[in-house]
């Protein structure tokens, strides 16, 4: 604060007058008319709270609440003795999970399966927007683009339907075709060498278009000043595109990569949930359709309760490291 | 811009491998939805054979028929609409109102507010924890664990935030001030009839959410009357269990069994379209305000 104005008079005495002096009212008459305005306006705005209020209920009870309750995962949870109750054991589950003989196989599957889908899933709808931001024909654009992003809305759940329709050994198209071109049909769902493919692929073919609008918008926002100055200096079409419009979206391409990458292991487990079967299992389990199986099919609270917090915990730390690491090189990150 | 002038035989060839790239893109993605709607009409042995590949042959309604007279999937519908009724009014009621308070410069502890809302989109208890609380709270078997788990989007909130802060003039709120109204009787007078663009945006991202989740009804209800379509859909699909409705067809046993096997593919591809059918039939109108949402949360990267 003021500690360094004066030079002559010594602490003590600096410290008095401060107090004695006139930074006393000083600092008062400050503070005092800006608290009360403040609170004047939270009287004023009342009404603002209450707008809030079921959110905030939503929020503490569905969200914060569970987040409380994941110390469960710590303990013996027991139903009827509550979280309180329940006899603490500290890593026992954990321990128990990391010295299971799954425990490699579901990591391998976890981290196997979401990163196949980030270096897959990942370029295609920045290759996609590019090509489309380089069509004028507003027809054609505007056909390719609400097709593609029509299986957004289709549901996981008919989804994989359509897969597992469609990847039918016997009666499925795609094997017909495989079997049309003089190979054999290849039992895509049991097979537990596919599993990976099928997911990466159905999930491009689901979502590649919809995961464009992001990227044209960005698009859309660069200077055409800059793309008639660069054909004025001669560049050709693809020039333009690595020069202009690639950095111009830089910036969301490293936003979407961290949030990509923060939930490598979040991976949505309902398609897979959906497609798995005891013949695929062996590359299909992951820790997210693990938790579900342990906890809510075998009633094991506390054990999934700790396989899922191991999940969150790792999850976090993709996601605080790589923001970082963009942070540093790019200066974009989430926060 | 005239930039054809300018144009070089590279920039040519770079065209037209960019009409080629989209136009593979388009009948990737096109194909199987011609498909499925061949297929649904099609003669079952012809689909199962192979031989219906992309138009519709032997046409026959047989499978729509079936799926037409089965209980399950009518009362799953109805259900569903119940659920997605119910749950985007919900959504709605919280997401609007904690958006607008929380788009106000003049509102006390905002930050903190909305800090503790984009919190949860990196941080949750996980399943578990998060089951037992709606299983304490008693909701387990009722309509309220299928819209009160889900009663807000945190993307959502600051989608329509970011749109109370651009799109509603400050001065209209300043003078409402002026004239004495309260915060509630502005919202209700002058800002909720503003936000018809944000509130349509909303209850379609909410709506088509509700309509497709399975998820909810397959961890919170085990009363099959109460199952929303996806899960009858799920059964009929994925476990590729026909009800006994379904397919209580006249004729021998030997016969029934065989259309049995030949049907249920056929009516596969049915429940396909007649599940999708209401966002089928509101995506074209509608589309524009989907991506508009998008690129309206998307501002702020």
């Amino acid at each position: 604060m003021s500690t360094s104005s004066s030079t002559a008079t010594s602490p003590l005495q600096q410290k008095e007058n401060v107090n004695k002096g006139f930074t006393k009212p000083h600092k008062l008459g400050l503070k005092h008319p800006r608290k009360l305005r403040k609170s004047r306006k939270i009287l004023q705005n009342w009404q603002l709270y209450i707008f809030v209020l079921p959110a905030f209920l939503y929020f503490l009870i569905f969200h914060y609440i569970p987040m409380y309750g994941v110390q469960i995962a710590f303990k013996n949870f027991i139903p009827t003795l509550g979280i309180w109750g329940s006899e603490w054991v500290g890593f026992e589950h954990f321990t128990r999970f990391f010295e299971s003989y799954y425990f490699w196989d579901l990591i391998k599957n976890t981290l196997g399966i979401s990163v196949y889908e980030l270096i897959v899933g990942f370029p295609l709808p920045i290759i996609l927007a590019l090509a489309l931001n380089e069509v004028k024909d507003s027809f054609f654009k505007r056909t390719v683009q609400t097709v593609t992003y029509a299986p957004h809305f289709i549901s996981v759940v008919v989804m994989s339907g359509m897969i597992i329709a469609f990847l039918s050994p016997a009666t499925g198209i795609i094997n017909h075709g495989i079997q049309f071109l003089g190979f054999e049909p290849i039992a895509f769902l049991s097979d537990p060498a596919w599993f990976k493919t099928v997911y990466v692929l159905s999930g491009v073919w689901q979502s590649t278009g919809w995961g464009t609008i992001i990227y044209l918008a960005a698009l859309a926002g660069v200077d055409p000043q800059h793309h008639e100055a660069a054909i004025v200096d001669g560049a050709t079409r693809f020039q333009r595109i690595w020069h202009i419009n690639i950095p111009a979206i830089v910036p969301t391409m490293i936003i979407l990569l961290i949030m990509n990458v923060g939930s490598i292991m979040a991976l949505g487990f309902e398609k897979i949930l959906l497609l798995q079967n005891p013949l695929n299992l062996e590359s299909s389990n992951v820790i997210a359709t693990f938790v579900y199986q342990a906890g809510l099919l075998d009633a094991q609270y506390s054990f999934a309760s700790a396989v899922g917090l191991f999940n969150a915990v790792i999850n976090a730390i993709l996601l605080i490291t790589v923001n970082k690491i963009a942070k540093k090189t790019s200066e974009t990150s989430l926060w | 811009m005239n930039s054809s002038i300018h144009e070089t035989k590279t920039d040519k060839i770079f065209k037209a491998f960019v009409y080629i790239f989209l136009t593979g893109a388009l009948v990737i993605v096109l194909y199987p939805l011609i498909y499925i709607v061949s297929a649904s009409i099609s003669n079952p042995s012809d689909v199962n054979t192979g031989e219906m590949w992309l138009f519709p042959k032997g046409i026959t309604f047989e499978g729509y028929r079936l799926i037409f007279e089965n209980g399950d999937i009518w009362r799953g519908y109805l259900n569903t609409i119940f659920y997605t009724a119910l749950g985007t009014f919900i959504n709605l009621a919280v997401t609007i109102p904690a958006a607008y308070a929380l788009a106000r410069k003049d509102f006390v502890g905002r930050n903190l507010l909305m800090g503790m809302f984009v919190l949860t989109m990196f941080f949750s208890g996980g399943l578990i924890p998060t089951y037992l609380v709606v299983k304490n709270l008693g909701l387990i078997d009722t309509i309220w664990a299928m819209v009160l788990p889900n009663a807000a989007a945190v993307w959502n909130i600051v989608i329509a935030r970011v749109f109370f802060q651009t799109s509603i003039p400050k001065e209209l709120e300043e003078a409402a001030i002026i004239d004495g109204a309260s915060n509630f009787k502005m919202f209700v007078k002058i800002i909720l009839p503003l936000s018809a663009p944000i509130i349509a945006v909303m209850a379609l991202f909410y709506g088509v959410g509700h309509w497709n989740g399975y998820f909810n009804a397959l961890i919170y209800l085990s009363d099959k009357e109460m199952f929303p379509l996806q899960l009858v859909l799920r059964e009929i699909l994925v476990l590729q269990e026909m009800s006994s409705q379904s397919t209580n067809l006249t004729g021998t046993m030997a016969e029934a069994m065989h259309s049995k096997q030949q049907l249920a593919a056929v009516i596969k591809y049915g429940v396909m379209i007649v599940s999708t059918l209401p966002i089928i039939i509101v995506y074209p109108f509608l589309q524009r305000y989907f991506v508009k949402g998008v690129m309206i949360g998307s501002l702020k990267g």
